[in-house]
């Protein structure tokens, strides 16, 4: 399966030919002549997202500056069967905004305005390119935000979580992408509009804002988005308890779940995570700890109050060796400041650092640690563990250097291994950061073949001659060839 | 609900290939609950309401696995015994509904703007295809995003992709307090203060004017409870019997065989037919009228409000019962539907006349 996945990615377009000084000229009729890169040194940024072990250059860089403009390149680009790649911010971590070398980069940071925020319905109407937090920032005027906090949400852009369905350390509470979205405005490979969702609370017919969120851009390109915005908790306080054993934190943080409270976020670090963390940013971890657990919850004064209580009680049952509860904003800021800085933390204890994001059930918490612990010494590189433990999403970080040959190989193996124990453990291999290149060949382990033509054969009623960011998220079987030539021949007698 | 457990899979699969090879149209039901929803059924029927059971429960992970044709009530019995609950509440038809066809049907309860519906807390499902394909999307754990999020798809659906076998979803834990406040107030007071109490972060479940009177639940702690209760004003109300007469459309409002529309749109959209009987839940959000309307008028007021609107009960269910879609949106259902069933024959023509 592993070599059909790899003869075939890059979809059924590549190896078309094309002129490409004359699809440069066709595009300079749509698109100002400023907006189309064609030279290697302007394209360069491009040629990779947040992973850059993947680097493709593209033909062309196109940088449209209106709905009407994308809609047009992509009309050109079909006609032509031109792969077309779009790019938000590219800060995606699984090589999902990767070039595609016969085909183009559609970058939609110059659709970066806020359209409208509608403070009685509490919803933000923005372009694609804004970012996460600029959402929040311009919500912030009615006593709104929006919930999800990627933990690049300062770069972050809303069409790239929306193509992610992106998480983040509050979304145990507030929930992923999916939840804070109201509707979507895509365009079709052909360049036609098509409105997922509704400014309601669900929309008529079937549930395309759930299909396409989180499709890595496999099955449109968005160019609008209603969110909902939240009204600010007005207190929030964050628990941070010390743990002996990786295994109590974990019993910890089910205890917590079972316990019926909800906080607003629920994060654990291991020792090599809380020494980096430590280092870098003086937060006053207890860096002899095995196992760290932050607990934020939030809420109304008497919420926050009755949960936090809680909380200090099932952490003390559970056996925490420290305990510290913030006392005041700054405090809160600055016990978050040394999770939220962990990956750069880590990048400086090591050249570089492959970041999985495997996802688990809360109970087999101990033992994935435990055997993560042990293909750490067998493969020779460390580990720091970084978790979204409330919800199970794991982010160990494999320390290598890039720069010693064949190390990066042995941290993409142990990363592989990590994501086979995780679905082994009734997990799975991407919670939040998508597919993409790097994890194609992890998906037959979560999707049987008849699955993944079931998924591909998606692909097709949206995309026919899988154009829109060929080669990532499905691998691509043989047996999807039989429905794709029907699914086109249906197209091409419906359309005329 | 032990003796109600019987794996039923083998034989839907062999249903579905029978009527595969025969081009036979099924009409998949669950307990029949929700017949009155939809554009009328045609084809054979093929219950899936024996096909029941819980497959897995963990507590500690708040995830619950059940066969589809397991009614609301096992599940609530089972949920109980951890004081835990499905958080969306969802309308129960006497207790008979069974979660595949609640997810079929995505409906959900009073708390949905805050809970969130079935459809966001559905985790994964097993389907049989068109081809008679038994397939598994999703999984066990909170977050997922490998592959397209095909469960979630299967929310609302009204079965035209597939035949849901199981359903995993999040469960959630009950309220330790629920308490309940009232005050009465015309059509446009009544809305522009279910603005003002959503506008402010508060341990908010419901909100609700049935004509006459705003209500207003709080789920929580009861210190946080009695303390936005408190902010809240208006006078104590019975906290269940309010809320359940909404949820199981037993409020007099409901009463009648009038049609009864659905309108889902922004919850602060300006009221339309002033003099029309409406009753406001989610926080406006969603609003139910009464009457003999045409669904094209009634289309036009709710794209001008930012939403959608269908006929929920009564009337015509050989016509179009749900919000028109434009060509762009019906060439992708048709071509999402050829995808899961090509022969069409999946409860044809229940969701839309031309799929």
């Amino acid at each position: 399966m592993q070599h059909e996945v790899q003869a075939e990615a890059g979809g059924t377009a590549a190896g078309l030919r094309h002129d490409w000084r004359e699809v440069a000229a066709g595009l300079r009729a749509i698109v100002d002549s400023r907006f189309i890169v064609a030279d290697a040194e302007t394209m360069r940024p491009y040629e990779c997202d947040g992973l850059p072990m993947y680097r493709e250059m593209p033909q062309l860089v196109v940088l449209p500056g209106s709905v009407d403009e994308a809609s047009e390149v992509l009309r050109y680009c079909h006609a032509r069967r031109i792969p077309v790649v779009a790019r938000g911010g590219g800060t995606g971590l699984s090589a999902g905004a990767t070039p595609h070398k016969d085909g183009i980069v559609l970058s939609l940071s110059r659709l970066d305005r806020i359209l409208d925020i509608d403070p009685a319905a509490r919803s933000a109407r923005v372009e694609p390119g804004v970012t996460n937090l600029a959402i929040s920032e311009a919500a912030q005027a009615y006593g709104l935000y929006y919930a999800p906090d990627p933990s690049s949400q300062i770069a972050c852009t809303i069409g790239g979580n929306v193509a992610e369905n992106s998480g983040g350390v509050h979304c145990l509470k507030y929930g992923l992408t999916i939840h804070n979205l109201l509707e979507v405005r895509l365009l079709t490979v052909e360049g036609d509009e098509l409105v997922v969702g509704s400014g309601g609370y669900d929309a008529a017919g079937l549930d395309l804002l759930a299909l396409i969120t989180g499709s890595e851009g496999l099955l449109g390109v968005v160019v609008e988005v209603t969110v909902r915005l939240l009204p600010v908790p007005p207190a929030a306080q964050l628990v941070v308890a010390a743990f002996g054993t990786s295994r109590g934190a974990g019993e910890a943080v089910s205890g917590v779940i079972t316990e019926g409270i909800v906080p607003a976020g629920l994060e654990m670090m291991d020792n090599a995570a809380i020494r980096a963390a430590e280092d870098f940013v003086g937060a006053g971890y207890p860096v002899d700890a095995a196992a760290l657990l932050l607990c934020e919850l939030d809420g109304t004064p008497e919420e926050v109050a009755s949960g936090r209580e809680r909380v200090v009680e099932v952490f003390r049952a559970f056996g925490a060796s420290e305990i510290r509860v913030s006392r005041s904003e700054a405090e809160r800021q600055l016990l978050w400041k040394g999770r939220k800085a962990a990956f750069p933390a880590v990048g400086r204890i090591a050249p570089d650092y492959y970041c999985m994001d495997g996802t688990i059930p809360r109970k087999a918490l101990a033992d994935v640690l435990t055997a993560i612990g042990e293909m750490s010494e067998r493969y020779g590189l460390r580990v720091a563990n970084v978790f979204h433990a409330g919800d199970g999403n794991m982010h160990p970080l494999i320390l290598f250097d890039a720069n010693q040959p064949g190390d990066f190989a042995k941290a993409e193996a142990f990363g592989g291994d990590i994501l086979e124990l995780c679905v082994r453990h009734g997990g799975c291999i991407t919670g939040e950061h998508g597919v993409g290149i790097e994890k194609l060949r992890q998906v037959p382990l979560q999707f049987n073949e008849a699955e993944l033509v079931q998924l591909g054969n998606i692909k097709i009623a949206f995309d026919p001659f899988e154009t829109l960011n060929p080669g990532k998220g499905i691998p691509i079987l043989h047996r999807c060839q039989e429905y794709r030539a029907l699914a086109r021949a249906g197209r091409d007698g419906a359309d005329g | 609900m032990a003796d109600r457990a019987a794996d039923l899979t083998e034989l839907l699969i062999d249903r579905v290939r029978r009527a595969g090879e025969r081009q036979q149209a099924l009409a998949v039901t669950g307990n029949g609950t929700k017949h009155f929803l939809g554009r009328q059924a045609t084809g054979e029927p093929l219950s899936v309401a024996d096909h029941a059971g819980v497959v897995e429960y963990e507590p500690t992970e708040l995830v619950l696995t059940v066969r589809a044709g397991t009614t609301l009530a096992e599940i609530d019995a089972v949920l109980e015994g951890s004081r835990q609950a499905l958080g969306s509440d969802p309308p129960t038809f006497g207790g008979r509904a069974t979660i595949g066809g609640t997810l079929a049907a995505n409906l959900s309860g009073p708390p949905r703007p805050w809970s969130g519906s079935l459809r966001d807390h559905v985790l994964g499902v097993r389907v049989i295809n068109g081809h008679g394909e038994h397939l598994r999307f999703g999984g066990r754990v909170m977050k997922n995003v490998a592959g397209y999020d095909v469960s979630r798809l299967m929310a609302g659906s009204y079965g035209v992709l597939g035949l849901v076998t199981e359903v995993t979803v999040r469960v959630h834990a009950r309220a330790e307090h629920t308490t309940t406040r009232a005050l009465k107030l015309g059509p446009d007071e009544a809305l522009a203060a279910m603005i003002r109490f959503g506008a402010v972060h508060s341990p908010l479940c419901g909100l609700a004017w049935d004509g006459r009177t705003v209500y207003a639940r709080f789920a929580g702690s009861a210190a946080a409870v009695d303390a936005a209760a408190r902010e809240l004003g208006g006078e104590a109300a019975d906290d269940e019997r309010f809320w359940t007469s909404i949820r199981e459309q037993t409020h007099e409002f409901f009463g009648g065989d009038e049609p009864l529309w659905r309108f889902s749109v922004p919850p602060a959209a300006a009221p339309a037919l002033p003099d029309a009987r409406w009753l406001f839940d989610w926080g406006g959000a969603q609003r139910w009228l009464r009457g003999d309307y045409e669904i094209a008028r009634l289309e036009d007021i709710a794209r001008k409000m930012g939403g959608h609107v269908s006929l929920y009960r009564g009337g015509d269910r050989t016509g179009e019962v749900q919000h028109s879609r434009d060509a762009v949106q019906q060439r992708i259902h048709r071509a999402l539907k050829a995808s899961f069933d090509p022969r069409g024959i999946l409860n044809p023509g229940r969701l839309y006349g031309w799929l």
